[in-house]
């Protein structure tokens, strides 16, 4: 451990950065670093352009051993972004790295006020309380904690599926959770995907079935997670398995309990197909899902609803694998980190009754075409419309949900893409006119603009304007039997009807609509749209707030399958350097009892979340375990002997940041 | 909300108010609001905690003491807290705090506990704004002056019971 230089005398230096102007343009960088200099305990204040900068950190390196500094203090940004990098600079110098202070003026002054007087004032008054501070800190032992290497992922759509086989691959143990019956996630709806056309299942299903085999991967479907505890390398799970009242064990996928159902046809609505057609109550949800194992649905299974069915599946099964009597099960797995790869849910189109959805029925969704075109969807890959029509004309509606005041603002990115895509896949299908409405196309990405180039050659028609609504109103002969467009096209400046025999609705994408359970659970954040939020929008684009928990795929935002796959890569490359490294660094910031001064109250005890505190019934003291205290300091704050301290956070360094914030005079006072 | 109050004219006086936020929530949010370049009223100086569960309310009542004329907490919603619960602790502290402030004729706008998440940078701007106008509006607490008058009383009261008691001795 590193001492504090000179017999515990307190000699501070202060460096103020300009940070390029984004600091110097609103605070005097100079009358606070002149300031600073006449406070008690400052040995050198100076300014520097770029703090963080190897020149900046290697001024701190050489002031503490030129001048004997014993506490080092910059004010520049967020200390969420930077006490890091200085405390190591600090360390570096020979210093304890506790001893550095951080001062945000650019988050918390330069870019939010706008007036030069009140923010040099404000950062005078900041940097007098790092100054009085310091004087109370203490040298301390960065904590460590040990990496369990098992890693959870939640969710089996691309981006988990590309996340477990990373991990898996270099030699990781994997829980991969995923709540439907089989993985694959909304890709494995999709026909072909853009800008290529490969088709989406010859490369997913593939990845599909590595994980079912990978022995580093314990798959769970139909399963979810329903409890967290614990902390980064600890993490303790709890997953709920829910029943299929299929023996996993036994099931081989043949599906003849399928075929022998009383049900001679399905009667429910199948949601892999988005219901355009019917499932049986015991049913696969897709020929290649995987695990290959069918599951009984009890809301429509006679026998589960009256118990009085012939159960020609029993018979059907000679591996005796239905067990009707299947209970919910529980598993509890420890691992260390943790991606969520949640996904996404697509924008409910009802939501804007003047497109129609719901209303007529040749308007249909995105995800409902990707179905359609599918050759293992409901028609077989045959454009069929719900009337029983084949399409000569069709409009493709985009920014549905998306780019919208009304329902969500923000661009979902594919739409643009996956519309191009459809309408390509439709003119092959059906070689009808192809129209889409846009507001602007968004073709970024590679060779996605030359995607749309060819789609121009295609002669699929645009038509730049927001559309403002689908009717089955005919004011034309020709438009009798039609559904028909209306939206201005913007290019030449007049309101056009365009008689369609089916609507398409670039759905936009969504956060789940769980998702606020799920973050709460995982004890992570959201951003305002409820995509859960990173810990830096460039820099940390994986990881989140809370340490070892790491955000792949749509789950964090709009994305596309190339995106979602780099993104899964980039987290399990973060878990993968935390498993690696072994261990973790952790803010020394527990509570400890100074023990001579307890009273032994019990306060404390009740009011630990981790039930970190116990009391020791002989010495009749109370007692915090630094392993189970996770440094929030409510049990400081609660004592009522004050016996109770929080490194980092002692009484006296916020009372002496209060009285530093406070103590300079007010002019009116002084008049 | 509306303007931030960005041009306090020259030795008038201008509110000054303490805020504690939480780590977690608040005080990213308040980083947000920087990021997006939200301007809002330069009264606030922040102390960041890593929990609104911290704040004793020690430092509440020191901070209006040593001149503060607002104190405002910031956590993160309830159901949210990082540490699953410091915010509840915060809230019932500051429900009791609440009744003494009123006894010690502190007004009621001075101090404020809010639930800003992470992602809600506007929503530190408007309390910020919020907070300033309603403190301006009431004035300075001027809480130490006050103090230095209560001592002086108390050292006369002092020297009139000492007195006494040594005449008792006597």
């Amino acid at each position: 451990m590193h001492g504090n230089g000179l017999n515990g005398s307190i000699r501070i230096g202060f460096y103020v950065c300009h940070c390029g102007h984004n600091i110097a343009s609103i605070v005097d960088v100079k009358a606070v670093a002149d300031y600073v200099k006449t406070l008690p305990g400052v040995i050198i204040s100076c300014e520097y352009k770029y703090m963080c900068s190897d020149p900046g950190q290697e001024l701190i390196q050489k002031d503490i051993k030129e001048h004997s500094l014993t506490r080092i203090i910059v004010a520049s940004c967020s200390p969420l972004l930077h006490e890091h990098t200085f405390r190591a600079a600090v360390e570096k110098g020979g210093l304890n790295p506790y001893f550095f202070q951080m001062v945000n003026i650019r988050e918390d002054v330069s870019w939010v006020h706008s007036d030069r007087r009140a923010a040099t004032e404000k950062a005078q008054d900041l940097a007098r309380a790092a100054v009085q501070r310091v004087f109370h800190h203490k040298a301390l032992e960065t904590k460590h904690v040990k990496i369990h290497p098992d890693v959870l992922v939640v969710g089996g759509g691309i981006a988990g599926i590309h996340a477990s086989l990373t991990l898996a691959n270099a030699g990781k143990k994997v829980y991969l959770v995923e709540r439907d019956p089989t993985i694959g996630g909304h890709m494995a709806m999709f026909d072909k995907t853009f800008p290529t056309l490969d088709c989406a299942a010859c490369i997913l299903t593939p990845k599909m079935s590595q994980v079912k085999n990978h022995p580093n991967i314990t798959l769970w479907t139909y399963s979810e997670v329903s409890k967290v505890d614990g902390y980064v390398g600890n993490y303790k799970i709890e997953v709920k398995r829910k029943p299929r009242y299929i023996n996993e064990e036994l099931c081989v996928g043949c599906m003849d309990c399928i075929e022998k159902c009383v049900y001679k046809e399905g009667k429910t609505p199948d949601e892999f197909n988005k219901g355009l057609s019917k499932r049986k109550p015991i049913y696969i949800p897709f020929p290649q899902a995987t695990p290959q194992i069918v599951l009984i649905d009890p809301e429509s299974c006679i026998e589960f609803k009256s118990g009085r069915c012939k159960k020609t599946c029993v018979e059907a099964c000679d591996r005796k694998a239905i067990d009707f009597q299947q209970k919910e099960e529980m598993k509890e797995i420890e691992v260390g980190t943790i991606i969520l790869a949640t996904g996404y849910h697509t924008f409910d189109a009802k939501r804007i009754p003047f497109y129609g959805y719901g209303k007529y029925p040749n308007v249909y969704t995105s995800l409902e075409v990707e179905r359609l075109v599918n050759a293992s969807g409901p028609t077989g890959g045959e454009m069929i419309l719900r009337d029983g029509r084949h399409p000569k004309t069709v409009g493709i509606i985009h920014c549905v949900g998306s780019r919208d005041k009304n329902t969500n603002r923000w661009c979902s990115r594919t739409c643009c893409m996956y519309s191009l895509k459809l309408a390509h896949l439709l003119k092959e299908h059906t070689e009808a006119e192809v129209y889409n409405f846009y507001i602007d196309i968004r073709a970024a990405g590679k060779a996605y603009e030359e995607f749309y180039d060819k789609l121009l050659d295609e002669n699929v028609h645009f038509i730049r304007g927001r559309v403002a609504e689908v009717s089955d109103w005919a004011v034309r002969p020709s438009e009798e039997g039609k559904l028909i467009i209306r939206a201005e096209d913007t290019m030449i400046g007049i309101v056009r009807r365009i008689p369609v025999d089916m609507v398409v609705l670039a759905v936009g994408m969504e956060p789940q609509a769980d998702s606020q359970d799920v973050r709460r659970m995982f004890n992570i954040s959201c951003s305002t749209e409820g995509f859960f939020l990173e810990r830096h929008p460039k820099l940390a684009p994986v990881d989140t707030f809370t340490d070892g928990i790491f955000i792949a795929g749509a789950c964090q935002g709009p994305k596309d399958i190339p995106d979602s796959v780099a993104q899964a890569g980039a987290a399990a490359a973060q878990a993968l350097t935390l498993i690696d490294t072994g261990e973790i660094e952790l803010e020394p910031n527990t509570a400890f009892v100074v023990q001579e001064e307890c009273s032994g109250c019990r306060t404390c005890l009740t009011i630990c979340p981790y039930n970190a505190i116990s009391r020791d019934e002989v010495k009749q003291k109370a007692y915090i375990n630094e392993a189970l205290c996770k440094g929030c300091g409510t049990c400081v704050a609660a004592c009522p002997s004050g016996s109770i301290k929080q490194n980092l956070f002692e009484d006296e360094m916020i009372f002496s940041e209060i009285n530093g914030l406070l103590e300079h005079t007010p002019a009116v006072c002084c008049e | 909300m509306g303007t931030a109050e960005e041009h306090p004219k020259a030795n008038s006086w201008e509110p000054r108010i303490v805020a504690f936020f939480c780590n977690w929530c608040t005080y990213t949010a308040a980083d947000l609001a920087g990021v997006s370049r939200l301007r809002h009223a330069p009264n606030a100086r922040i102390i960041r905690v890593m929990c609104s569960g911290r704040v004793d309310p020690q430092f509440i009542l020191d901070a209006f003491s040593k001149g503060a004329d607002g104190v405002l907490i910031g956590g993160c919603h309830p159901g949210d807290c990082h540490y699953m619960e410091g915010n509840y602790k915060a809230l019932r502290r500051v429900q009791l705090l609440k009744r003494m402030l009123k006894q010690m004729n502190i007004e009621e706008h001075r101090f404020r506990i809010e639930w800003i998440s992470a992602s809600e940078g506007e929503r530190v701007r408007t309390v910020m704004n919020e907070m300033t106008e309603h403190v301006r509006k009431l004035g300075p607490l001027g809480l130490p002056k006050k103090f230095q008058e209560w001592d002086k009383e108390m050292e006369i009261l002092e020297r009139t019971v000492n007195g006494k008691e040594e005449s008792v001795h006597a």
